[in-house]
């Protein structure tokens, strides 16, 4: 087994174990004695202790016999608080007590599998969703066996006892049992399969606005992603990637990489050539003096001018339909009027801070993978396929990760795959690093969209029919969510958000035309909503401002019914002051937007200086149902907001001649400390199940500042990015 | 020649190239991963340490041209401003995904030292050089304000 060297123990014994866990079972593994029973680091959050007295009633938590109980995570954190707020989940049921819980992240496999989609996996915003009921029942049974326990050891029965925060507790004697004191006797009692749940109003933790579990490892820089794994004897590998999309090396000259000091070894992967070297700066210079010539195969003339020319004419034409009610082609003959409008979105990269990454040691019969991943099911199995392995012999660990938005969760496992087909040929332990031009160049886009929507009007300037026609690459279709989301040609991430119109309005047509370019493209923040709330939410400014009503009554008036999309936009709008008097030269904007199972609704007061648009503030308003964090609620909509309006204002990756012109943050810039707007958000209380808050916050935003945009300088945006000619 | 650093204190000698980016230097070859890679051209800041005191982005300084000069990073940075920094991001909860912190929480440690009672202009100047793809911005600036009060009433 290899040991990865770390600089912090802590992290060498979480490895230790999650190790160990890939290799013998996972009960064995969570028993398993720790190599070192010293005390906990600074971080005081990832390392728990563990000795043979653990009592381990189910793959998701285990005591020890010092009172540390230690969540096991099955969802990737990579910003979200998901390491926090299910820890919450178990500990509530559990009565822990919350200083003592710790967490680690899951590893691969079966006992971790999302209970709804049968993979381990995180994405579509479905964390507490699907796991805040399992993870509260696995907290519930552990808390009955320590009570079982308690009554034997007491010699009561266990009816007359209670727990308070990490203790049994017999109210008749007064005697108080630590959970810990209970770890080895609970260990040998049978687990009951269910215990009941507490009543929300006696929550002590869930719902309340708990400290992060991971915030001080974060602070300290003693946080372990992928990038900070190192194996011994490991090697460093960067790697040239085809320029164009689906082309192969045609030459290679290695000499000149070769000659660096340090560097080991050059594959040819064929679409792509590693360099391996000591240390990433060796590999980098090896990489960068590579001779290499491509076949450029088909895609060489992509250009995505051309592609949004293509797509115009496209949205003119009849395409599948993705929704019909009503006889919208009848309605708008009837019209008497019609608005059409629109509307453009570029392709857009995750990048995340953390360049993808991957580590990976091979050896011959089995192999251990590090990665900061969000798709532990499918990158285990590519894994295996391109090692050559069956899967149980892969052990694949999931680290933090650097920021996710989606691109850590690629049907094709790129990186992953990558790294396998790297390793396999090594004579060591690799470390896969792309740099941030591989990142940006090297594919797997939210896809470029075209929207056009047409409203028809009666002479009263009622909206009587709607048509929605979308032209875009389908990212599912193609990979193992095709089955499940691709319907009759319609991939439901290209048509979400538009398919499901919450306005009254009375006929409506959906249409979808799915190109197939070349591009690689995938999920990202918000996924099909990122493209279709931007012109669903300005098309109904621009309806307003047709018929002359205010956008916030217009939508009150179409929204009659939907009590939760109107409960978050009338939140919005009263506490942002929509429609009192601001400063000269701003303006207000709101969209409202459901999505991920949540409501969002967003205003943004708004102004224009040398043409670029100035977000001051922001008031979102959210309705997830119950909330497990309100502060991780908060924060996520705050991030949301600024990572919307990076999209909105600056990014676009674009193609010439098959190649991506933008190569690193100077010309794929992210919103700076300089340009964010205060936010402010305001949650709206809800018993109903939780629901998504990773990705609701972004769709309103872009909308959001458009509407608002209109309104301040008469100019409608309907192209993003926003650029300065867009506003004069 | 080999090339004398001094790094958290610590004096070292290394015959690594002197091309080396300090970034790559510090942590493939001393596994002081708390300093990140972002971008490799100094556009993000998630790899800012201190030399002589002024936050630099290490993925763009040759260790050959840091001779001699006192080097800090994330996991060296002490004092009542590291101090009052990190209890501000803590107790805010600024951190998402984490990884540009430790760059921000440099800057941000660079920033009082020279503007210990910062504006908001002040901020703004001094960490627009970070970036955050998580965006959290807000609690930055927010944990830097209070850092500042923090380490003000601490040193009366």
């Amino acid at each position: 087994m290899t040991q990865p060297v770390t600089r912090a123990a802590v992290t060498r014994r979480t490895f230790l174990r999650l190790s160990a866990a890939a290799g013998g079972g996972l009960l064995v593994a969570i028993r398993l004695p720790a190599a070192n029973a010293a005390a906990d680091d600074a971080s005081g959050t990832i390392a728990t202790l563990s000795t043979a007295a653990d009592f381990a009633p189910n793959a998701f938590v285990r005591l020890a016999a010092n009172g540390k109980v230690t969540v096991v995570i099955n969802k990737s954190e990579m910003g979200q608080g998901v390491c926090t707020s299910l820890a919450m989940a178990l500990a509530e049921e559990l009565d822990a007590e919350w200083a003592n819980v710790g967490f680690e992240f899951a590893p691969t496999a079966p006992e971790y599998i999302h209970p709804g989609y049968g993979i381990q996996f995180t994405g579509g915003s479905t964390s507490t969703l699907g796991m805040t009921e399992p993870m509260r029942q696995a907290g519930a049974v552990a808390r009955a066996a320590l009570l079982a326990a308690a009554a034997q050891q007491l010699g009561v029965d266990a009816k007359q006892l209670h727990t308070e925060p990490g203790v049994v507790v017999h109210q008749a004697t007064g005697r108080r049992l630590p959970y810990g004191e209970l770890a080895g006797l609970a260990a040998t009692l049978p687990v009951p399969e269910s215990a009941p749940l507490k009543e929300p109003k006696d929550f002590r933790l869930l719902g309340k606005p708990m400290h992060r579990l991971d915030t001080k490892a974060k602070v300290a820089g003693t946080a372990v992603f992928g990038l900070d794994v190192y194996v011994d004897g490991m090697l460093t590998a960067v790697v040239a990637h085809t320029p164009v999309f689906g082309g192969t090396t045609k030459s290679l000259d290695d000499r000149a990489a070769r000659a660096v000091p340090g560097v080991r070894q050059v594959l040819d992967l064929g679409s792509a050539v590693a360099v391996l070297a000591e240390s990433f700066w060796q590999a980098k210079q090896g990489r960068d003096r590579l001779q290499i010539t491509w076949n450029e195969g088909p895609h060489a003339s992509i250009d995505t001018k051309a592609l949004r020319a293509e797509y115009q004419k496209l949205a003119r034409q009849k395409g599948l339909v993705a929704r019909q009610s009503g006889a919208a082609a009848a309605a708008f003959a009837a019209a008497a009027r019609t608005v059409v409008a629109d509307y453009e979105l570029p392709y857009l990269a995750h990048a995340p801070m953390e360049p993808l990454n991957c580590v990976v040691h091979y050896r011959g019969d089995s192999a251990e993978i590090w990665a900061g991943t969000q798709f532990q099911t499918f990158d285990r199995l590519a894994a295996a396929k391109t090692l050559g392995l069956a899967p149980e012999k892969v052990a694949l660990h999931t680290t933090f990760l650097g920021g996710g938005f989606g691109r850590r969760a690629n049907p094709a496992s790129d990186y992953i795959v990558e790294a396998c087909q790297i390793a396999k040929q090594a004579k060591a332990p690799i470390k896969l690093v792309w740099t941030r031009e591989d990142d940006l160049r090297a594919g797997f886009y939210r896809p470029l969209w075209h929207n056009r929507l047409a409203a028809a009007l009666d002479a009263e300037g009622r909206i009587t029919a709607w048509s929605h026609t979308i032209v875009g690459q389908s990212i599912l279709t193609g990979t193992p969510f095709e089955a499940m989301m691709v319907k009759d040609g319609i991939d439901s991430a290209s048509v979400e958000g538009a398919d499901e119109l919450p306005y009254a309005i009375e006929h409506q047509q959906v249409e979808l035309h799915t190109t197939e370019v070349g591009v690689p493209t995938l999920w990202w923040r918000s996924v099909g909503h990122s493209h279709t709330a931007f012109a669903v939410e300005s098309f109904v400014d621009e309806l307003a401002h047709a018929t002359q009503a205010d956008p916030l009554a217009l939508r009150r008036t179409l929204l009659q019914g939907h009590a939760r999309h109107l409960g978050v936009l009338n939140l919005a709008a009263e506490r942002a002051g929509y429609g009192k008097a601001l400063p000269a030269g701003r303006a207000h904007g709101l969209a409202v937007h459901y999505s991920f199972n949540s409501y969002a609704a967003v205003v943004l007061e708004v102004s224009v200086k040398d043409g670029r648009p100035r977000v001051h503030r922001a008031t979102c308003a959210i309705d997830c149902g119950f909330v497990l964090n309100p502060d991780t609620v908060a924060a996520q909509f705050e991030g949301a907001v600024g990572f919307a309006l990076t999209a909105a204002l600056y990014s676009a990756v674009e193609l010439e001649r098959g190649r991506v012109v933008q190569s690193n943050f100077h010309d794929y810039r992210l919103l700076r400390i300089d340009e964010m707007p205060e936010v402010a958000v305001h949650i709206v209380p809800s018993q109903e199940p939780p629901t998504g808050v990773g990705e609701p916050g972004v769709p309103p935003v872009a909308p959001a500042l458009a509407n608002a945009l209109a309104r301040l300088t008469g100019k409608r945006v309907r192209r993003l990015p926003i650029r300065p000619e867009d506003l004069v | 020649m080999p090339i004398e650093l001094q790094i958290n204190g610590q004096r070292l000698t290394t015959a690594a190239d002197p091309s080396t980016p300090l970034l790559w230097f510090l942590r493939d070859e001393l596994r002081l991963c708390g300093t990140k890679y972002g971008c490799g051209m100094a556009q993000c800041g998630a790899c800012t340490v201190h030399v002589d005191g002024q936050a630099v982005r290490s993925c763009v300084m040759p260790i050959g041209a840091l001779a001699g000069k006192p080097i800090t990073t994330i996991e060296g940075l002490q004092g009542p401003v590291a101090d009052a920094l990190r209890a501000a991001w803590t107790e805010l909860e600024v951190p998402q995904c984490g990884y540009c912190q430790t760059g921000q929480i440099m800057s941000a440690a660079a920033l009082l030292r020279e503007a210990p009672q910062p504006t908001d202009q002040d901020i703004d100047a001094g960490m627009a050089g970070n970036a955050c793809r998580c965006a959290t911005y807000v609690r930055i600036r927010k944990a830097i304000h209070q850092a500042a009060a923090a380490a003000r009433g601490g040193a009366k």
